[in-house]
């Protein structure tokens, strides 16, 4: 019996590794009629079109690097601003627990759920907004779903934050207090310098979030399959363009090139968390 | 002198208020979709929604009664395959820290949890939905299954590791066989842990949409056999949300009121069981 329960244990864990290495290989098999076909041109091919049998997976590509750097950019002020505030300002009270709570349901809200309340509620504002400025007002696009996603990932970033920030030894912040700085310059010249490779990590893991993203973006984003022409234009995502193409993908070729997307964003996604992970954990046992 | 004191002082003080307001902002799109939703959600439930399957464009009615049974089935089914693996591996991972099988399996971990969901889908379709040669409701939960496996490792290897070591050298010095130290005293006195756990990975899955649209698919009726098709409240909301009609999205309002309640209440729920534990999830 003994014996036979740590067996179970040992084969349980064996089971985890055999999922994750399943997953990449069975990714890898099924791209294969992509990869021999189409070859590394496909990664800059700028057309997609399965009717003629042309892949090119530029416009995703960039597609998904717009909205995952615009939302980056959008959020981190925000995110900052939350781990500063509740790291730092003020990380006891009822006030800070109301915060902290409030944006760990923001984590929690599902996707599908951001993307109806943006193409229902946001999109409409943002058509407005490009009427007042002269722009083509499509409402859906790059920019729509970079401020959703924006507001999606700022949890991750600022969660991480806050607990780099409230590690900083205590004496480094009495040190400058005793040498007269003022709580910004304290902030400024002692805890960002400290933390700053943490902060980097918690962006990175927020990026990871951004990139692999599919259903709010899917109904926000337009899913065009041409390049985008401003960040106001529609575009689509690598995670967008599967989840909108994959059932109807009526050949070998077709499907496997959705899959090669499919396995560029979880070696993508996989590599930047793995960095993430890296860098706090080498920070935390400091 | 003076001067640029105060110069310093006033600048500290601006940057105070200015992410004051920048925290606080964040808190807005929240309270708003929350309270949105609500709005438009309240107005059409009511029992017919709850008991009825939706119906064809331009008529009156229906509801989403097709939904909610396949996302409790859907949900319950990937709990039954991701509790007792994903428990035990948490329990190998907390006694075995330095063997290579837990620093791979650990690395495993880390991996499945940063890997887009959408990417599980397209695994699971190849793996189920294809060699079985028909989508189905099983191969959505195994989808899910797998999304909730990290989180409950996790959660599950963390609050075993805070339990003091001399609750089981208490339990061996009696001479109890490993497994019934185990079974008997580590897993109970980390239960309610455990358990947060696995509710916090519930509520991650139970809203979660690209996983199924390759697997359980949809179906516009009720459906209980778990080899068939079957619908979902985050598919409904997705389908229903982009479909030009008004009837739908008013379907669409009242699913996406209860699922969202339903995530909110679980999230609750482990944040109160899990003040006792300190466990950061």
């Amino acid at each position: 019996m003994e014996v036979f329960f740590k067996k179970t244990l040992i084969i349980i864990a064996l089971i985890m590794v055999v999922l994750v290495l399943g997953i990449m290989l069975t990714l890898i098999i099924e791209s294969i009629p992509s990869m021999k076909s189409l070859g590394l041109k496909y990664l800059w091919g700028k057309t997609w079109d399965p009717v003629n049998n042309v892949y090119g997976a530029y416009p995703f590509l960039l597609g998904t690097l717009l909205t995952s750097f615009i939302s980056l950019i959008i959020s981190i002020p925000f995110s900052f601003a939350i781990a500063v505030y509740l790291g730092e300002y003020n990380s006891k009270g009822w006030l800070s627990n109301v915060l902290k709570n409030l944006v760990e349901l923001i984590a929690a809200v599902p996707s599908v759920i951001y993307g109806f309340w943006g193409l229902l509620v946001l999109v409409p504002l943002v058509r407005a907004f490009e009427i007042k400025f002269n722009i083509l007002p499509y409402g859906i696009g790059i920019f729509t779903s970079s401020i959703v996603l924006a507001i999606m990932i700022i949890p991750y970033a600022a969660s991480m934050g806050r607990e780099l920030i409230k590690m900083v030894p205590s004496n480094l912040k009495e040190g400058a207090y005793s040498l007269g700085a003022t709580r910004y310059e304290v902030i400024k010249n002692v805890i960002l310098p400290y933390t700053k490779t943490g902060l980097f990590a918690g962006v990175l893991l927020s990026l990871g979030r951004a990139l692999g993203e599919t259903m709010a973006v899917t109904m926000v984003i337009g899913n065009t399959t041409l390049i985008p022409t401003s960040i106001f234009a529609p575009g689509n995502t690598m995670a967008s363009v599967i989840a909108n193409e994959f059932t109807e993908a009526d050949h070998t070729l077709y499907l496997s090139a959705l899959i090669e997307l499919g396995l560029f964003l979880f070696c993508v996604t996989v590599v930047i968390n793995m960095i993430g992970k890296f860098l706090i954990s080498r920070y935390t046992n400091k | 002198m003076q001067a640029n004191v105060n110069l310093r002082v006033a600048k500290s003080k601006a940057v105070q208020v200015v992410i004051f307001i920048f925290a606080f902002l964040v808190t807005l799109p929240l309270l708003f979709i929350i309270l949105y939703i609500f709005q438009k959600g309240i107005s059409v439930i009511n029992w017919t929604f709850l008991t009825h399957v939706p119906k064809p464009v331009g008529e009156i009615g229906g509801g989403i009664a097709n939904a909610l049974l396949g996302s409790i089935l859907i949900v319950f089914f990937a709990s039954v395959f991701a509790i007792p693996i994903g428990v035990f591996c948490g329990i190998y991972l907390s006694e075995n820290k330095n063997t290579k099988l837990a620093y791979w399996s650990r690395l495993c971990v880390d991996v499945l949890q940063g890997v887009p969901s959408i990417v599980i889908g397209i695994v699971v379709y190849f793996w189920i939905v294809k060699s079985v040669g028909t989508f189905s409701a099983i191969s959505g939960s195994v989808a899910l299954a797998i999304m909730m496996l990290p989180i409950i490792i996790r959660s599950t290897e963390e609050t075993l590791n805070l339990l003091p070591s001399s609750l089981k050298e208490a339990a061996i010095a009696l001479a109890m066989p490993y497994h019934r130290v185990i079974m008997k005293v580590i897993l109970p006195c980390g239960i309610s842990g455990i358990l947060s756990g696995i509710i916090l990975s519930v509520a991650r899955i139970a809203g979660e949409t690209a996983p199924l649209l390759f697997t359980a698919f949809g179906n516009p009726y009720i459906n209980t056999n778990m080899r068939k098709p079957m619908q979902s409240l985050p598919l409904l909301i997705f389908n229903y949300a982009t479909s030009p009609y008004d009837d739908w999205h008013d379907l669409a309002w009242g699913a996406a009121l209860i699922l969202l309640f339903t995530v909110l209440l679980l999230n609750i729920i482990t944040k109160i069981t899990t003040k006792r534990w300190n466990v950061q999830l």
